[in-house]
């Protein structure tokens, strides 16, 4: 039986502000507030609020039938949450109606994947917490920022423990294979590989509303028919786009969610199913291994890490970041680990690209990508400051963790000490000279506690 | 055509311009250009024939052809005979004729220059009914008058190049002597070659000339010569020099460059600032620079030429443009030639056939500033901009412009007249 896996990605960055060299170490404020809420609230009053509604009725109307899969960015999340509450509420309810997965994917939605293995896991880490902790489930599948996807990467999901890792089906990968298949990973067997038919994603995030394309108007119909007319042994119909093709990319008054609404319909009358991610890769035995020895992504002609990654100055901003990545693991201020969050995200590389791109870009405030550039490496050179300041410099990362460790196992001895000491004193008041000690080295628990 | 300037003697980025048209639209082989300059040298390159207007016959004397044939600098005694065949006007009551008829120029921008536009003028009746020609074309305003009136006697097509208008130089306070020659030039002309859109949209809409007959030329560079080439950078490794060169004069908005430089300073000392070139506001910037503090970090080398401005190219870790309004503006083409990385305004015309540049709001010296000093920080973006600038500007070429201004002449020979849509599409394979 045919399924189709949709899958839709959340994510927003947060907008760095116009911060010139002159705010160096003087300011380390490096967002745009007013553009964050304002482009927020206008995304979720566009296309989230009303999409998801569809999708919320389209499960309640189908009894079940109709499943998608969500992956939300940490960034993304904490700014809905911040600006856009009602979305959070609409994804929690579409969760309680269990027709719906959760990915998981780097907190940051950044390249760390492309850095360094240990950041790449800790903003998975964090970003699997925090799915648990709104939705109560533990992400089992993955997917990279921009379904960014390599054997290596492949290898580090695996270790983590993931079933399963989505990313896209390009061409110069598959050759004459067809996506529509399970496959897995050549490193691993046990990691299944779900891949993106472009063609059909494609034609509703990118051309569903425009009138010159051959197929226009696309009715739902049709679109079953489509999937129903590919070989019988082809049968899982991967299909993934941003959520926010449905009324941003795709204008609500194209009907993008009429179609939506139909397509349930018209695929149980052709006898096409809808899975999960995860249903998938339960249900579907994979047929064949994926073979990516240089990372590839759902972004651009050329389906590579081109448009963050390459030019000198997009690989100088990214060396830099990623320079101060574990000293900022190791760290404990929680400041800094919410900025490093922010900064990593790829779209800030995506400003700086100099590719001459057909479709136009948006590069926010930027006006070229040298003002990009610019940009971020005067908030970099400050962060990065921040950084250095922590801790000293010439205390190298491996003895600063262990004597991070040690002042942290300190602290917890410490404390189990005081409670000990607490519980002798329930016992035998008599003691005088034991408490007055006690205080003194209370301090320095105390400390570690709360930088933690 | 008709110029005013032609290297070697340069006075500023008219004579380069020239060359490059003239040397462009030579190497097609089947276009033969006859340049009418007020007093050429007579070290002028051969490759196109020089008619020196100094030396054209505006009233008949009766001259030895022995006593005369060595005196001539441009065109030969011939020439001289063919003129004086021509004259059409008794022009007896000028001022400063000479022992052949001929009125005198002093060559370059003398106090008296409305009359020498006008002898200039005079003299073009004589070669506009001695020579035979297909088109005319008359660089900068100064020779429009003498453009307008070989119209007038031939009846040939004539197309106006504007290197620069008053708008640009005046900042919007045009002088109405001025105005009015470059207006009338405008007028008469069946083609407009403006030398970039920015000056375009300026001829169209303050000009108000018709848009069909008015054409984006952009400028292009020569390749640099191996003596250039081999300039050895002489640079401080703790030090970065960036530079503004050109004539410090309002249109070129200096103030811009020593503001930004002074925000640059207050957060870091190891960069120089140099500011090339004289002009009349260079009093004004050497105060201004003072009055802000930074004058032990800002300097005056006064003007440059020649080979002194590859160096100062070779030199330097960024160079600055901030012109209020630059019609075209050579300069940052120059450099980024030597692997300068160069900041420009927006409103430079240069700005719309580039991307390896910076671009800024000329008035926007946060950005400035801000710019200046990500070049001078950030190794990546330097390298970037250098290699990446150098393969670009050494895709644009003078070959070019004189295949695309040719598609001009053919249009304005083969059927009396200009469309800039037609120019467009016939054009649009020459990158």
């Amino acid at each position: 039986m045919k399924t189709i896996c949709l899958y839709f990605e959340i994510h927003q960055i947060v907008h760095l502000r116009r911060y010139r060299f002159f705010d160096i170490g003087t300011d380390h404020y490096y967002y745009d507030d007013y553009a964050n809420e304002s482009s927020i609230s206008d995304i979720a009053e566009r296309s989230y609020v009303p999409a998801l509604t569809t999708l919320l009725d389209m499960i309640k109307s189908s009894n079940g039938y109709f499943k998608v899969a969500f992956s939300l960015s940490g960034v993304g999340l904490e700014q809905l949450e911040r600006y856009a509450p009602q979305v959070v509420e609409l994804l929690q309810e579409i969760n309680k109606t269990g027709c719906c997965e959760f990915l998981a994917e780097p907190y940051s939605h950044g390249l760390s994947s492309l850095a360094n293995e240990e950041c790449f896991r800790s903003d998975v880490d964090r970003m699997c917490k925090k799915i648990k902790q709104v939705f109560g489930k533990t992400p089992k599948v993955f997917r990279n920022s921009s379904l960014i996807y390599s054997d290596e990467i492949a290898a580090q999901v695996a270790a983590m423990g993931f079933k399963g890792v989505l990313t896209e089906g390009a061409k110069h990968i598959l050759g004459w294979k067809s996506p529509h298949y399970l496959y897995h990973a050549n490193v691993n067997p046990n990691l299944k590989v779900l891949l993106r038919d472009y063609k059909l994603s494609d034609d509703i995030s990118l051309r569903f509303s425009n009138p010159s394309w051959s197929a226009y108007p696309l009715m739902a119909g049709t679109y079953a028919d489509w999937i129903a007319q590919t070989p019988a042994e082809e049968e899982v119909i991967n299909i993934f786009m941003e959520l926010s093709a449905l009324g941003i990319y795709q204008p609500l008054s194209s009907n993008i969610l009429e179609f939506f609404k139909a397509l349930p319909e018209c695929a149980r009358e052709r006898g096409i199913s809808f899975s999960t991610p995860s249903e998938v890769i339960k249900n579907y035995k994979s047929v064949d291994a994926v073979n990516v020895p240089y990372p590839m992504s759902w972004v651009d002609e050329e389906r590579d890490i081109s448009s963050w990654l390459g030019n000198t100055m997009q690989r100088e901003a990214f060396n830099k970041l990623y320079s101060v990545g574990e000293r900022v693991l190791i760290g404990l201020d929680k400041r800094i680990k919410q900025d490093w969050d922010y900064l990593q995200a790829s779209d800030n590389f995506r400003f700086m690209t100099t590719k001459q791109n057909k479709v136009g870009m948006d590069r926010g405030i930027y006006d070229s990508p040298y003002d990009a550039f610019t940009n971020y490496m005067n908030i970099l050179g400050d962060f990065i400051n921040r950084v250095n300041a922590l801790y000293p410099v010439d205390i190298d990362n491996e003895e600063l963790n262990a004597l991070l460790t040690t002042i942290k196992n300190q602290g917890e001895e410490i404390e189990a000490l005081n409670k000990e000491l607490e519980k002798i004193k329930g016992v035998a008041p008599a003691a005088e000279e034991k408490p007055k000690k006690a205080p003194a080295k209370k301090a320095p628990a105390k400390k570690a506690k709360k930088a933690e | 055509m008709f110029g005013w300037e032609f290297p070697p003697k340069i006075y500023g980025g008219l004579a380069v311009a020239s060359y490059g048209i003239t040397k462009g639209l030579s190497l097609q082989g089947d276009v033969e250009t006859t340049f009418c300059l007020p007093k050429p040298t007579g070290e002028e390159e051969k490759f196109l024939k020089i008619i020196n207007m100094s030396q054209v016959p505006v009233v008949w004397r009766d001259v030895n052809y022995d006593w005369i044939k060595d005196r001539f600098v441009g065109h030969t005694a011939e020439d001289y005979y063919r003129f004086r065949d021509h004259l059409y006007a008794d022009f007896n009551y000028l001022q400063g004729l000479d022992d052949l008829g001929c009125i005198q120029f002093a060559g370059g921008y003398p106090s008296n220059l409305h009359d020498e536009i006008n002898n200039f003028s005079i003299i073009a009746g004589v070669l506009a009914r001695s020579e035979e020609f297909d088109m005319i074309h008359a660089h900068d305003w100064l020779t429009y008058p003498a453009g307008v009136h070989a119209k007038m006697v031939s009846g040939k097509p004539l197309c106006i190049h504007v290197h620069a208008t008053d708008f640009d130089r005046s900042r919007g306070k045009v002088n109405p002597t001025v105005y009015s020659i470059e207006k009338n030039g405008m007028d008469h002309a069946d083609c407009i070659m403006c030398v970039s859109e920015h000056t375009r949209q300026t001829v169209i809409h303050q000009y108000h000339q018709d848009p069909r007959k008015c054409v984006a030329m952009h400028n292009a560079v020569y390749p640099l010569s191996q003596e250039l080439l081999d300039i050895v950078p002489n640079k401080n490794p703790h030090e970065k020099v960036v530079t503004y060169l050109g004539r410090i004069t309002m249109q070129k908005g200096p103030e811009y460059f020593v503001e930004a430089a002074a925000k640059v300073l207050q957060r870091t000392r190891n960069i120089r600032f140099c500011m090339a070139g004289s002009g009349d506001m260079m009093n004004a910037m050497i105060h201004l620079a003072a009055e802000r503090g930074i004058a032990d970090r800002f300097h005056f080398p006064g003007f440059q030429k020649g080979r002194q401005v590859y160096e100062a190219y070779k030199n330097s870790d960024v160079f600055v443009m901030p012109s209020v309004s630059e019609p075209f503006g050579i300069a940052p083409l120059e450099a980024m030639q030597c692997g300068c990385p160069s900041i420009i305004s927006k409103q430079s015309g240069c700005g719309e056939i580039l991307d390896n540049v910076i671009k800024v709001d000329y008035w926007d010296i946060d950005a400035l500033a801000d710019a200046m000093y990500s070049v001078c920080t950030n190794e990546a973006l330097y390298e970037y901009l250098s290699e990446e600038g150098i393969k670009e500007v050494d895709r644009i070429t003078w070959e070019k412009v004189g295949l695309r201004i040719r598609e001009c002449y053919n249009q304005l020979c083969g059927r009396g007249y200009f469309n800039n849509d037609d120019y467009l599409e016939a054009v649009k394979d020459i990158k």
